[in-house]
């Protein structure tokens, strides 16, 4: 309880250093503000509060995990209804196909891939961190990448497995209940590495941000999604999605762990990922679809280069 | 050693999981129902000549797997094929097309000289552009086709007519008409020429077995214990929850989308369980080609007593016949001898029944506000159509009526054409509803394509359905509604008719939203 309100009070210093309400002019922002003594004051706080290692992550598993393991739990016990489009994950459905354009659109100009071919990402390595029941990994296969799904919660490995293998375009994507920790630790790489609405449920943004651009091999890409710790987030993602609407379980997001585009930007910056593209996540309650937009106030996705000149810290 | 029982384990897993899922998986079977008369004649499809008994089953019991299997190769299917070859996205989706008709085995010639075949169809300005952007035109357009861009309705009552102009819309035709043959052999060459490698199995559909779901949470717990390092093989034996067809060459093959092409009797759509609403109209249509001495650029249409009977060019001197009567005067019509029939047709369309409509030049003048700016059919007087002098073809003759399904989608299989609507041959709709369904299905393809999403995907497919379904069911309730009207004889409504042609014929903007809506060009009518 400490420690989250301790965090939540760091964030609301935090936030009114780096508040910007534009991001499309952020990276250029962050990128000279680096240069001045408030960087140097920040970087001393992310230190001092991601540094700390919090108690209930990583108990369970040996190897250093930056999972919040009551999260993984939560997920766990929806497990089976990943692949039920009136289910839990409905929500999920209904976004992914803008998820799936934004990540195929920015990574065809990132490697200058021909974006209108039926598999334009054939021959790229990527790997999706909680991939969970396989709801991104499937049609990343299907345009042509070599995928990896790993996620924590052992029985979503199975179900994305089970689920794959039905389809013969999707049955060589390739699953493993792991952490991206545990991956960095076997040294493996790809060519781009895509965390979908995971960073809200770990333990420790800025480590989880670290792994994910040791994960990134030379000149990759980074994806991350997430949801904004912005008033309109809390309204629409919790109040809303949680108990009016009842899209999602109660308890399936905490406002206080959301992360605002300026947030995120600085923890990739750290980890050397320089954030190219970024777009907003928008709902029309009339269509019942999922749009990509500029709106970054309640979901969003941003996709980093990875910085071979600078290594990570 | 470990590698290998962890192997064996997962064996056993995926055993036991392929047990239950089987338990969840609903398997109907289904004979095809053989194409009967009605189908046979019918208009739009492909269900003639089916030959039954020539070829000989071959057990060759070849497992293929394919994208997108279409059930019939008529217009419609080969169309939806067709527009699949040709866009970036689907172009390398690889088709299999199941028709048993003989005439798709082979390239067949079309001798342009022959006398057209009573079967034709009147392909709006729209299926037109679209044609020309598959490439298909091309084929098409070597063969005799017309175009005519005029076009008048009247009835027997002489109270009033009406005159389209192409004119009117700023267009050079309001339609063309085509042989059905000559529409579905050069989409056909266009498929081949395309080099898409698509199959074509000469077959009857016998089988079809789908997996309705995802299997439940409950045949999951007991799925494979997970190994950290192992990987999904994708054994090539295993298609999941692909749609299995069962043929009765002996070949089966595994597909991620059936689509039901294969006309209203379609059997795809009885096995998929997909429900309909429908009705007869105790109608049947005569159809039959005929030549008369000048050439035709206008399509005709008269409402008589019993049903509208059409004139259409279909080239040279040569026009197309379609005629709606009773059945009993059908058969009287099938069978009496060529001279009296060709009598018949002249009555009906001329003095018969009823006299010519006069022009009411004075309405514009009174009503000149309703008259929405100049529009030069508005000043056309009536026009007697050519005189017919011989019957050049058989007479056939079929009942008409209006089906639709409920729903077009279910998972992995999706209905177009006929298969999803059959309607009152009134304007000539039909198959453009079909055509329209097959743009719409390829263009729902490319963008779950475009995405990675499994084109089979009912989530999908309900995107078709819903765009489809508002499109067929207003052309549906026009024509079913026109029907109506011109099928009573009682005074007050025959005031309302003459009514409702004075105001198609006087009324400009209404005009020009009656043809950009009956040319393909508009999705509603009145709303331009």
């Amino acid at each position: 309880m400490a420690y989250r309100s301790s965090q939540h009070l760091w964030r609301q210093t935090y936030r009114t250093v780096f508040r910007s309400t534009n991001p499309n002019v952020l990276c250029p922002r962050l990128k000279s503000k680096s240069q001045l003594p408030i960087y140097s004051a920040s970087t001393f706080v992310l230190q001092r509060f991601y540094g700390s290692k919090v108690g209930e992550s990583g108990a369970a598993t040996s190897v250093s995990s930056s999972l919040k393991q009551a999260e993984v739990a939560k997920f766990a016990a929806i497990a089976e209804t990943w692949w039920d489009i009136e289910g839990p994950f409905k929500p999920l459905h209904a976004m992914n196909p803008t998820r799936v354009s934004f990540i195929r659109s920015t990574l065809c100009r990132h490697f200058r891939k021909d974006p209108n071919c039926a598999r334009p990402l054939e021959g790229l390595k990527i790997i999706d961190v909680g991939c969970g029941g396989g709801i991104l990994s499937e049609p990343l296969a299907r345009l042509g990448a070599t995928v990896t799904g790993i996620d924590a919660v052992e029985k979503n490995i199975r179900i994305a497995r089970l689920h794959a293998g039905l389809d013969p375009s999707t049955s060589s994507i390739e699953y493993s209940c792991a952490t991206a920790e545990q991956l960095v630790e076997l040294n493996r790489e790809f060519d781009a590495v895509i965390a979908l609405e995971v960073i809200e449920h770990v333990a420790n943004p800025s480590e989880f941000c670290q792994s994910l651009a040791a994960l990134t091999a030379a000149n990759g890409a980074t994806v991350i999604s997430t949801i904004n710790r912005s008033m309109r987030a809390y309204a629409a993602a919790i109040v809303a999605a949680e108990y009016i609407l009842r899209w999602l379980p109660r308890g399936t997001h905490q406002w206080s762990s959301f992360l605002t585009p300026e947030e995120l930007v600085l923890l990739l910056q750290r980890a050397s990922i320089s954030v190219q593209e970024m777009a907003g996540f928008v709902y029309n309650p009339l269509t019942g679809k999922w749009a990509l937009s500029d709106d970054v106030s309640v979901n969003f996705i941003a996709l980093g280069a990875k910085q071979i000149h600078r290594k990570a810290l | 050693m470990v590698s290998s029982l962890s192997t064996s384990v997962r064996t056993i897993g995926r055993m036991r999981a392929w047990n239950c899922a089987s338990a969840f998986r609903t398997w109907i079977l289904l004979k095809r129902s053989y194409a009967s008369d009605a189908a046979k004649a019918s208009l739009n499809h492909q269900a003639e000549n089916v030959h039954e008994g020539g070829d000989k089953p071959v057990e060759t019991n070849n497992v293929e797997q394919y994208d997108v299997a279409i059930v019939g190769g008529g217009m419609v299917g080969m169309a939806l094929a067709c527009t699949l070859a040709s866009m970036p996205l689907t172009k390398s989706l690889s088709i299999a097309i199941i028709d048993s008709n003989p005439a798709l085995g082979s390239r067949k010639h079309i001798p342009n000289d022959s006398i057209p075949d009573p079967r034709v169809s009147t392909v709006t300005p729209a299926t037109l552009s679209h044609f020309k952007d598959i490439g298909a035109w091309e084929y098409i357009k070597k063969h005799s086709h017309a175009f005519f861009d005029k076009m008048q309705v009247w009835d027997y009552t002489g109270l009033g007519y009406t005159r389209y102009n192409a004119k009117d819309v700023g267009r050079e035709i309001l339609g063309c008409v085509v042989e059905n043959k000559v529409l579905q052999s050069s989409l056909l060459s266009r498929l081949q020429d395309a080099g898409v490698g698509e199959r074509i199995y000469p077959a009857k559909l016998t089988s079809m077995s789908l997996q309705s779901h995802f299997p439940s949470a409950v045949d999951m717990l007991d799925i494979e214990t997970s190994n950290y390092s192992s990987r999904t093989s994708g054994d090539p034996k295993r298609h999941g929850c692909l749609a299995k067809l069962d043929l009765s060459d002996g070949n089966t093959l595994y597909t991620k989308l059936v689509v039901g092409a294969d006309g209203a009797k379609s059997s795809v759509r009885k096995i998929a369980g997909l429900k309909t609403t429908g009705w007869n109209y105790s109608q049947h249509a005569v159809i039959c080609t005929v030549k008369h001495a000048t050439e035709n650029h206008c399509a005709w249409q008269r409402f008589l007593p019993s049903g509208p009977i059409a004139l259409l060019p279909i080239g040279d001197t040569y026009s197309n016949i379609v005629w709606t009567m009773t059945p009993h005067e059908a058969s009287n019509h099938k069978s009496m001898h060529e001279d009296d029939f060709v009598k018949a047709i002249n009555h009906a369309l001329d003095y018969g029944y009823g006299p010519h409509p006069h022009s009411n030049l004075g309405f514009i003048d009174k009503f000149s506000w309703l008259a929405g700016g100049a529009i030069s059919s508005m000043k056309e007087s009536f026009e007697v159509p050519p005189k017919i002098d011989q019957l050049v073809s058989e007479r056939m003759a079929f009942p008409l009526s209006l089906m639709h399904a409920h729903e077009y989608a279910s998972h992995r299989v999706v209905l177009i054409g006929d298969a999803a609507h059959a309607v009152h041959p009134l304007a000539g709709q039909g198959v453009n509803l079909g055509f329209g369904d097959a743009i719409c299905l390829s263009n729902i393809i490319a963008e779950g394509i475009l995405v990675g999403s499994d084109i089979g995907e009912l989530s999908l497919l309900k995107k078709y359905e819903k765009e489809r379904k508002m499109a067929n069911l207003t052309m549906m309730a026009i024509l079913d509604g026109f029907q109506k009207a011109f099928s009573v004889d009682l005074g007050p409504i025959n005031l309302l008719r003459a009514a409702a042609f004075h105001g198609a014929q006087y009324i400009g903007p209404l005009k020009r939203n009656i043809i950009s809506y009956a040319t393909g060009e508009q999705k509603w009518p009145l709303f331009g």
